[in-house]
């Protein structure tokens, strides 16, 4: 089965979207995230999303669980790189992420997740 | 506004797809973004169309057990539009206002998806009845 895949970088994970993400997909790497975030005991998640041109209401749940999930095994998430019309189309469907944090690009995310007052 | 005046005239039918799995919601929202693209529909509208034919097309798959969606190009005052409807033969919705409703759902989701997908759309047309299935479409212009 086709998968996302998962780079560590220090004490950070990172994910880079680049297909059209659909549910399985989402779900899948919601798994192998867990997994990795147990095994690897990183600090951070990082989750590039500048490959995708839409975001919809159950990928948009899943990355918010993807933040919860981070969250309860130790690890902060940062959602970099949305594309300004996917920003604006999330707000007119009335979708607030709150369970991640985001920046603009894997760089200020990375600042981010490496910052002390976190 | 006069009825005659603003119905759209009848353009081309560009594509069907089958909507019996989550796969297939790939496909329709490639389609719509192709075309989209095709139609030179802007980078905002086209999100927001792809984006709600996502919201629809999982609607149908998961209260409609699966459906057609049809692609087609509408034309009005010179401007062209793409219009992608939803048909299921599913139970239909029984109230369609408190659907529309944000935070309603009947299933796992968000309940955002039908208000949701008539945020989105330029135009949005909804037909249903309660055992009878449902026709959801929605259409983005050029230029909008």
């Amino acid at each position: 089965m086709e998968r996302i895949a998962i780079a560590q970088i220090g004490d950070c994970l990172l994910v880079t979207i680049r297909v059209d993400m659909h549910d399985r997909l989402a779900l899948a790497l919601r798994e192998d995230l867990g997994r990795e975030l147990s095994r690897t005991q990183a600090s951070g998640v990082l989750l590039d999303i500048s490959g995708l041109d839409t975001l919809d209401t159950f990928i948009a749940r899943v990355l918010g669980g993807i933040g919860s999930m981070a969250r309860l095994l130790g690890a902060e998430t940062v959602l970099v790189g949305m594309r300004p019309a996917v920003a604006m189309t999330l707000v007119e469907l009335g979708l607030t992420l709150d369970g991640v944090r985001t920046a603009l690009d894997v760089e200020r995310g990375m600042a981010m997740l490496h910052r002390k007052d976190r | 506004m006069s009825p005659a005046l603003d119905k759209p005239a009848q353009g081309a039918k560009l594509e069907r797809i089958e909507v019996s799995t989550e796969r297939d919601l790939s496909r329709v929202r490639r389609a719509v973004s192709t075309w989209a693209s095709t139609l030179g529909l802007g980078r905002l509208s086209k999100t927001r169309l792809v984006t709600a034919a996502s919201e629809l097309g999982r609607n149908m798959l998961t209260y409609g057990g699966g459906g057609t969606v049809h692609l087609d190009t509408l034309r009005r005052g010179g401007r062209m539009g793409l219009r992608a409807t939803f048909s299921d033969s599913g139970p239909g919705i029984a109230d369609p206002e408190l659907a529309f409703a944000d935070g309603f759902s009947s299933g796992e989701g968000l309940g955002l998806g039908l208000g949701g997908a008539r945020r989105l759309a330029d135009e949005f047309h909804l037909e249903t009845e309660d055992g009878h299935g449902t026709i959801v479409s929605v259409v983005n212009w050029q230029g909008g």
